[in-house]
């Protein structure tokens, strides 16, 4: 990285669009972009397994029995609006505004939190209320496997946003950290598109039957 | 003179920022109706055969609209993104074909 690219950006410089200014920053959002495409096969062959193996729960509960609506409208209410806060965030970005940047990014944050607290006590739940464990099923393994690792995603999310937040906190908004914060919210959407998928397919048509 | 073009192409896009926050607003209003319905189908008990392909359809658009709208994928140069996620979403779709009809069949 060059001095120009950690020269602190202020409101009302230019460029507009300080994520893609660079070389690095453009490479940055394509390679990114490139996980993404990766990221949706990995998170489809989980909910294939899922799909197929939803039925086989040998004598524990099925998926109708084991489900409650009430928590998983919430957590979507809440990885949802988490979304949004971090569309506020690149919105400041783009203004060059750091400290409200910073601020909404936190909020996600807050909110990512409380999503994963929710999954976690929805776990817990189903291990010690209803049986439902890892083991107990191809049901359990399928299930565990792919909500886990969406919740693992949105685990990583936070640690890597509240890592950069901490890094940049006194640098400021620059050519070579815009980049790390666009690229970070893209992946965070990205969580919640894998969502969108998960309260369908695994709760509602699960509720369904 | 640089300096008065760089404060009015300033403002400028600072207005463009400003529209673009106003879309993703509806753009979250309307996610947030898909999910109401999505859940309202399935608590009101709807023959699955229906509930079913609606509340997927919903997904499908409400994915969409978070990638179109808050992964700006409406803007320019979002070719080879574009390029990557379809091509992504096309083996993902093979994937879950093959499993749910042949593999564990």
């Amino acid at each position: 990285m060059s001095a120009e690219e950690l020269k602190q950006l202020k409101p009302g410089q230019s460029p507009h669009e300080p994520e893609k200014a660079t070389l690095e920053g453009k490479n940055k959002f394509l390679g990114f972009w490139f996980f993404l495409g990766g990221e949706t096969v990995l998170f489809a062959s989980l909910f294939g397994t899922y799909l197929a193996l939803k039925d086989s729960n040998l004598d524990g509960k099925p998926a109708e029995e084991l489900f409650g609506l009430e928590l998983v409208f919430i957590m979507t209410m809440i990885l949802l609006t988490s979304s949004l806060t971090s569309v506020y965030a690149i919105y400041h970005m783009k203004n060059l505004d750091f400290q409200k940047m910073q601020l909404w990014m936190g909020i996600t944050v807050l909110l990512g939190l409380s999503f994963l607290g929710l999954e976690i006590f929805e776990f817990y739940e189903y291990v010690h209320h209803d049986g439902h464990t890892f083991t107990s099923s191809a049901f359990g393994s399928a299930f565990y496997t792919l909500v886990g690792f969406h919740g693992a995603h949105v685990a990583f999310g936070l640690l890597w946003i509240v890592t950069l937040m901490v890094r940049n906190a006194r640098r400021g908004l620059n050519l070579y950290n815009a980049p790390k914060y666009y690229v970070a919210s893209l992946y965070w959407h990205f969580i919640d598109v894998v969502w969108v998928f998960i309260f369908t397919v695994v709760y509602l048509m699960g509720k369904v039957g | 003179m640089a300096r008065d073009t760089n404060s009015t192409s300033t403002e400028f896009y600072r207005k463009k920022n400003k529209e673009e926050m106003k879309y993703q607003l509806v753009t979250f209003a309307a996610m947030i109706v898909f999910t109401l319905v999505s859940f309202g189908l399935v608590i009101g008990e709807f023959h699955p055969m229906f509930t079913i392909p609606v509340i997927i359809l919903l997904a499908c658009v409400q994915v969409a609209f978070q990638l179109y709208y808050f992964m700006h994928m409406n803007h320019k140069g979002h070719g080879l993104p574009a390029l990557f996620l379809y091509s992504g979403v096309f083996v993902a779709i093979l994937t879950i074909l093959a499993m749910v009809t042949i593999v564990w069949w």
